[in-house]
């Protein structure tokens, strides 16, 4: 595979929030089939790679690029590149008062299928697919009457993440920090979920403080972002070491 | 130039203000304006003249005014009209409600006249009845006699003033005690005239006891003249009665509409209000609820979603007088543009009324850097047993909110449409006649899409051919 076969390319991407730079030339590369892990210390701008690649303006992209399936990301909003296949799992899931899950996941999965020039999904099929699809992460139905994400525990609102990428079928799902404040048994029944979806057309980008989730989650590769640039890059015994050593080794490393 | 420009000035002097001419009006038409008046009425309405002559209308002076001015619609040539209309006109042809399933007794005042269709009072097997304002006080004497100008009260209020010293016709609803009425009951105030109008309009509810009665209010105007109507409503809910009361304001922008509504509950009472204003060039609901009896519940709700230079006002005073009741009150809007809003809610726990439970929430959105809003909650407690609350909160859509859903394939627009609605659906959702209910809905998801400006788009829709009823032009009053 060539370089721009791969279906995400980042290339010295620089971000900026008020004036301070926060992403100082990141370079990543993901093709399809590949689960890559991003883990690095509090404050370094995890979250907001995963951001920048979904669209979100809060930041300023100050240089660099981003292709995604051989199209420039910055030409498409924050829609289209959903309806292009980019998912992400929030850090932070939203709350959404009075909009309903089932009436929220219509309107996402009937709006892509517009971008796609389908037709809306029969009501009964959609029905049908969000029932199985809930079973996948073992989500009961009484969350699906309810708004979004509100009122619901912090584990609920994650597993209720991968329920809509389950529904979305993305090729890229970036997974920021899912594993957060999930119970031993929601961890398994996440990272099953996300196995199940594993196909050699999709990728997934993980990202983590923990180890554990990739025991589940099985990475095909780890980056350590620290100040706004993947200064390690290796396959999952990274992760391991990493666990080991802390990230002061990372640190005393690029010190010399 | 400068000569002609004297002139203008000095011209401008001499024309008398509205509130001249309306007092010219009276003192030159007394016997025909109290001609069909019970005696107790008559005087009513001379001591209201007196009020209205020292107040005249409310200005921004006044505290309960600061924030809605009068001053412009005032400057209009009004007309007004002292006599019913010269012919017979068909309430089906004015009106036609096109929601389905939605069989109503409907009443109907055209320009403010009741339209009689040759029936002014229909009483029902059940002992309901509904008519004329104007022929019922002499039928039902003693009913008036209890009720009539006991709630709304004129010594303060240049507007209650006004309307009962010229108000003549309006709807009068009774029912009687015991009694359940199982059909909605429909009034529609229509205003389609081809000149600018200044309306009177005066109605009285009144529910007997362990009764229950569903109202329903639509305000629409037809013709695009300017119009000021100035409505003054009483509506008294017997011991363990239960009213719901839905108003629906779907006015253009050259009306002005003056909403004075006085409830009145008594024990064990049950009150469900929404004042749902969907356009409206100028709208002022003045909504006062009186809690004059122990395990009263009342439910005062609002919904207004304004845009272009449309003006809200929401004044509502909740006033417990008794121990033991609940008041909850919502109210939330939608203003774009450069439209404006005021809410004031007061609410009042008296020193005796222990117990009371008292919730307000006001909740704003602002769609554009030019739409405001001034929010003016106030809760007034001299009772030391009880539990008040109240919020207000004025702010933009959530943007984090959008972004999310835009991540998922939403986009933008549907986005803030699907939040917009869900933040309306908060009020919908306390309508409990479920045909109009999801009649609303509709209504507020079309004109949250921009496709519900005018009243022609209405789901009540509407429809007249005016006959020219006798109208006294003001702008030809010259003061003596
Ligand atoms: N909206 C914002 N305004 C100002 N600073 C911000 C904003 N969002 C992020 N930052 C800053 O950018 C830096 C990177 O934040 P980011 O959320 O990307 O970190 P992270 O690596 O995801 O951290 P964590 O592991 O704690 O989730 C931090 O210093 C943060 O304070
Ligand atoms: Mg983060």
């Amino acid at each position: 595979m060539t370089r721009s076969d791969k279906m995400l390319s980042i290339k010295n991407l620089k971000v900026s929030i008020n004036n301070k730079e926060i992403l100082k030339g990141i370079n990543l590369e993901v093709g399809a089939g590949e689960v890559h892990a991003i883990m690095g210390p509090n404050g370094n701008g995890k979250s907001t790679l995963a951001n920048v690649i979904a669209g979100s303006s809060a930041y300023e992209v100050t240089e660099g690029e981003i292709t995604f399936k051989g199209k420039n990301l910055f030409d498409l909003s924050v829609e289209e590149r959903a309806g292009e296949g980019i998912f992400l799992s929030f850090q932070y899931p939203v709350e959404i008062p009075g909009v309903s899950m089932t009436n929220f996941m219509k309107s996402a999965v009937n709006a892509q299928r517009k971008y796609h020039g389908l037709d809306p999904m029969p009501a009964q099929e959609l029905l049908h697919k969000i029932e199985a699809k809930r079973k996948l992460v073992e989500i009961t139905d009484k969350m699906s009457g309810r708004s979004v994400n509100e009122g619901y525990s912090g584990g609920e609102k994650k597993k209720n993440e991968i329920f809509q990428m389950a529904l979305l079928e993305p090729s890229l799902a970036i997974l920021d920090e899912t594993d957060s404040g999930l119970d031993i048994d929601a961890l398994r029944v996440v990272a099953n979920g996300v196995n199940k979806l594993r196909t050699k057309d999709n990728a997934f980008v993980v990202i983590t403080h923990y180890q554990r989730l990739l025991d589940y989650i099985v990475p095909d590769f780890v980056h350590v972002l620290y100040e706004g640039q993947i200064v390690k890059s290796g396959g999952r015994e990274l992760a391991l070491e990493l666990e080991e050593k802390g990230y002061e080794w990372i640190k005393n490393e690029l010190a010399q | 130039m400068q000569a002609s420009t004297e002139q203008t000035m000095e011209t401008m002097t001499e024309v008398p203000t509205l509130k001249e001419k309306l007092c010219s009006v009276y003192e030159q038409n007394r016997s025909l304006i109290s001609a069909g008046d019970l005696p107790f009425i008559t005087e009513l309405r001379e001591k209201a003249f007196t009020h209205f002559k020292k107040l005249g209308f409310p200005h921004q002076g006044l505290e309960a005014w600061k924030g809605t001015s009068l001053d412009k619609v005032l400057s209009h040539n009004f007309g007004l009209s002292l006599t019913p209309l010269a012919e017979e006109v068909d309430a089906e042809e004015i009106f036609k409600c096109e929601i389905p399933n939605f069989e109503t007794l409907l009443v109907t005042q055209l320009n403010g006249w009741f339209v009689h269709n040759g029936q002014p009072i229909r009483q029902f097997p059940n002992g309901m009845i509904i008519g004329s304002l104007a022929n019922a006080m002499k039928k039902f004497p003693e009913i008036f006699e209890a009720h009539y100008g006991k709630y709304a009260k004129t010594e303060n209020n240049g507007l209650n003033a006004l309307n009962t010293a010229f108000a003549i016709d309006g709807f009068f609803i009774y029912v009687p005690d015991n009694v359940h009425v199982e059909d909605v009951v429909q009034m529609v105030n229509v205003v389609s005239i081809p000149q600018d109008i200044l309306i009177q309009t005066r109605n009285l509810v009144v529910l007997g006891k362990n009764s229950s009665l569903k109202l329903v209010q639509c305000d629409d105007t037809i013709d695009h003249m300017h119009s000021f109507i100035n409505t003054v409503s009483e509506v008294v809910i017997g011991e363990n009665s239960s009213l719901d009361h839905y108003k629906l304001q779907n006015k253009d922008d050259k009306s002005t509409l003056i909403n004075n509504i006085s409830f009145h509950l008594t024990d064990n009472s049950n009150l469900t209000t929404s004042a749902i204003t969907l356009n409206g060039g100028l709208v002022r609901n003045n909504i006062n609820v009186l809690i004059d009896g122990e395990y009263c519940t009342a439910n005062v709700n609002g919904l207004y979603l304004m845009d272009k230079n449309q003006h809200i006002d929401n004044h509502v005073f909740v006033d417990h007088i008794k121990p033991n009741s609940t008041s909850n009150e919502l109210f939330k809007g939608i203003l774009d543009d450069s439209s404006t809003g005021v809410f004031n809610g007061h609410v009042m726990v008296r020193k005796d009324s222990q117990h009371t439970l008292a919730y307000q929430k006001n909740r704003n959105v602002l769609l554009t850097d030019k739409a405001a809003m001034d929010s003016r909650p106030f809760l007034e407690i001299y009772a030391d047993d009880v539990k008040c609350s109240h919020g207000a909160t004025i702010g933009q859509l959530d943007e984090s909110a959008i972004f999310y859903m835009r991540q998922r394939g939403i986009p933008a627009d549907e986005a803030r449409a699907l939040l917009l609605y869900a933040f309306a659906g908060e009020v919908i959702n306390q309508i409990r006649i479920p045909v109009l209910a999801e009649r609303i809905n509709e209504m507020v998801r079309k004109r949250l899409r921009g496709e519900l400006s005018t009243c022609d788009d209405c789901a009540l829709h509407c429809k007249y051919q005016n006959n020219a009823p006798c109208v006294i032009d003001l702008s030809n009053i010259q003061l003596t």
